[in-house]
């Protein structure tokens, strides 16, 4: 009986990476399910992209408050987390504080550990007040009702939850607090527990320390389901995210191919149609985005990578002066529905029609009302990239539904008739030359 | 005003240096033809040796592209790159930032390789090589703010040219609280140009404008046919119009010497 506690923390350990590790296969799986793009040129770049923005965090602090708290939190969060190792060590073995034997840099260890466990847990605390009391607009857009708007504050509690185990475990921890050597912050909480009989005071280190690897465990699993993907997905992301100038949109290739023979003068019209294409019982290729499928890969883990945090939404210029687009929103509703998808394979075994896709959630409205001015893209702090998954949408609207606003079929008619957006004959095009 | 076209030098045997792409707005728009000629006169004055293509010009298919219809902008941009092809232009500069993107970013692909210049980067070149000066005259220490074209800011990173030009000019440059790469877009890019806003609370214009009317300018300095009507528009709805002028930097630069 006495190796029950080890089995537990086995079985424990081994339920809650093994759930993980399923989760993420969907991820990919889900990630997958997007189109081919090629992002694999310019590695060196992209790695310096990665360091920079996911590693440094670069982009995060064009906003200094959010940003330098983001920051505490998110070393706080990596390096509490080497603790986890002497944790997952005891735990297996039946150890005790297995890494005590490092002496002094124990203690230092330990030390920094509880330094930045308490700024984290002050960080958190003005994080829920930005939310909650300030009220600050970026979380209070419409599409964070609901599910979003709670994801972010069971985050900020659990965070709260497993910084107060931890300090409370080594506060009530009696060798610990004995040896005097990294309990910088937890020897002002042990004389809490003064006069609380040893035994006592074991249980309760002992439960902190189970809740504490439990909740990291609990929390490792619902990342998954969370807007919380970003701390792992936020490193691909950057590294795969477009390098070209960002008012680059791509050239369908598709496109070029059939405008080509329009332009060729060689080409017969009354050619039959290739053998090999005819062979071929594959759909020929959609243009734009419908669906989920119709996006790249990078489209998909953009999806997945995005926090909600809307600095792209609050600087959108539609959505500032009130218009239905949010950039969020878009990559919100990209990602609800790639999950609906991947449940939707769940089941079948493969992707079954459902009478659903991209714009079931997304209006017509909110994707005609960009301006494809690129302040989303930038403002992004993992570089995700709304616009293009916007622009998809409109080129599906136009090319393969030819639902264009009126107004723009007007001027796309023109630019067909005379090669300017307006009615002017191109033979007018030098008139000003000779205007005074 | 000498404005040649590449098939008259090409009849004399002429290569010039540099296309004059003037674009849409710049050949139509009453506005932006005043842009356009303003660059004309001081491609005159600095004898830069340039051509346009008049008929054989047009759209480069932004505005289609950005609507989603990538056809048409296929077509108009291999057209034009065909033309352009057989000129053999090497260099191309333009007053709008729409075209600059388009040929600079997405012609290439399609056959089109050229360098390609904003207009205000092609002057901050020529003020390099001491082909032309600038002086403030009437401007001298007006208040002038610019508004970055997206097309050109964000989109190509271009943020110095126009502002070293407008310091040239002895004003002060006064910033926008967004500006640069965090600058609020005028509203017309990704084809809005043609069609009425989605309904919201304020038109994009409009909430440019508050901020432009916020540091109290004399000159709002643009560098885009486009942003210039929607913050016209925007100064006229907040009837400023006698108060504050929307001008081209070129245009500026031309005032200043009486072209």
């Amino acid at each position: 009986m006495q190796y029950l506690p080890n089995i537990l923390f086995a079985i424990l350990l081994i339920i809650g990476i093994g759930f993980f590790a399923k989760n993420v296969r969907k991820l990919v799986r889900n990630i997958k399910l997007g189109k081919a793009v090629d992002r694999t040129d310019n590695s060196s770049l992209r790695l310096k992209n990665m360091i920079n923005i996911a590693l440094g965090q670069s982009k995060m602090v064009r906003r200094p408050i959010a940003g330098i708290l983001h920051i505490i939190v998110y070393v706080g969060f990596i390096i509490i987390n080497i603790e986890v190792i002497e944790i997952i060590i005891d735990g297996l073995f039946g150890t005790h504080r297995v890494l005590s034997f490092l002496g002094g840099f124990y203690g230092v260890l330990i030390g920094t550990f509880e330094i930045l466990a308490l700024l984290v847990l002050i960080s958190v605390i003005i994080f829920w007040i930005r939310r909650m009391v300030i009220r600050i607009p970026r979380f209070w857009n419409k599409e964070m009702k609901g599910f979003p708007k709670n994801d972010a504050l069971y985050i900020l509690y659990f965070e709260i939850i497993l910084m107060t185990l931890f300090l409370t475990m080594n506060a009530a921890d009696t060798a610990f607090q004995q040896a005097n050597s990294g309990n910088v912050i937890s020897q002002f909480i042990a004389p809490l527990f003064s006069g609380i009989h040893p035994e006592t005071l074991h249980v309760i280190e002992r439960t902190t320390w189970w809740l504490h690897i439990a909740g990291i465990l609990i929390f490792l699993n619902y990342l998954y389901y969370s807007k919380h993907l970003h701390i792992l997905l936020a490193f691909p992301n950057t590294y795969y995210a477009n390098l070209n100038p960002l008012g680059e949109f791509d050239n369908l290739q598709s496109v070029t191919d059939e405008v080509k023979m329009m332009l060729d003068p060689n080409v017969d019209p009354f050619a039959a149609p290739d053998e090999t294409e005819s062979n071929d019982d594959s759909m020929p290729e959609k243009f734009g985005a419908e669906d989920v499928f119709d996006l790249n890969w990078v489209q998909l883990l953009n999806a997945y990578t995005c926090t909600e945090c809307g600095r792209c939404t609050s600087v959108c210029p539609a959505n500032i002066t009130g218009k239905e687009l949010s950039p969020r929103a878009i990559m919100m509703k990209t990602r609800d529905r790639l999950e609906e998808v991947g449940k939707n394979i769940d089941t079948n075994g493969e992707f079954k029609l459902d009478d659903k896709n991209l714009f079931t959630t997304i209006s017509d409205e909110e994707i005609w009302a960009c301006t494809s001015c690129n302040a989303c893209v930038e403002e992004c702090p993992v570089n995700i990239d709304p616009l293009s998954i916007i622009m998809d949408m409109r080129r599906f609207q136009v090319m393969e539904k030819s639902a264009a606003p009126q107004e723009l079929n007007v001027m796309m008619t023109n630019i067909e008739n005379n090669a300017a957006p307006w009615q002017y004959n191109q033979l007018d095009r030098l008139n000003w030359k000779d205007e005074n | 005003m000498n404005v040649p076209t590449m098939a008259e030098l090409t009849a004399q045997g002429i290569q010039p240096e540099v296309l004059f792409w003037v674009g849409c707005a710049g050949s139509f728009d009453d506005r932006a033809k005043k842009i356009t000629k303003a660059f004309v006169k001081i491609l005159n004055k600095a004898e830069v040796n340039f051509a346009v293509l008049g008929t054989e010009e047009g759209c480069t298919g932004d505005p289609a592209k950005r609507a989603g219809n990538e056809f048409l902008f296929q077509m108009q941009a291999m057209t034009n790159i065909e033309v352009m092809n057989a000129y053999e232009i090497k260099k191309v500069v333009t007053a709008c930032p729409h075209c600059f993107n388009t040929i600079k970013n997405e012609y290439p692909q399609l056959g089109g390789k050229y360098e390609v210049m904003h207009h205000t980067q092609f002057l901050k070149s020529l003020l390099d090589e001491g082909k032309i000066t600038i002086e403030g005259g009437s401007y001298k220490g007006k208040r002038i703010t610019f508004h970055d074209p997206c097309y050109l800011g964000r989109a190509n990173g271009v943020y110095e040219a126009p502002r070293e030009l407008i310091q040239k000019l002895e004003v002060e440059l006064v910033e926008m609280k967004r500006c640069k790469s965090n600058g609020l877009c005028c509203g017309a890019g990704g084809a809005q140009m043609f069609k009425e806003p989605e309904k919201g609370t304020k038109d994009i214009n409009v909430e440019r404008t508050e901020e432009a009317l916020e540091i109290k300018p004399d000159i709002i300095a643009t560098g885009c046919p486009f942003c210039n009507t929607m913050m016209t528009d925007g100064i006229k709805s907040k009837e400023k119009e006698n108060d504050i002028e929307v001008l081209d930097i070129v245009e500026l630069i031309a005032n200043a010497q009486d072209l």
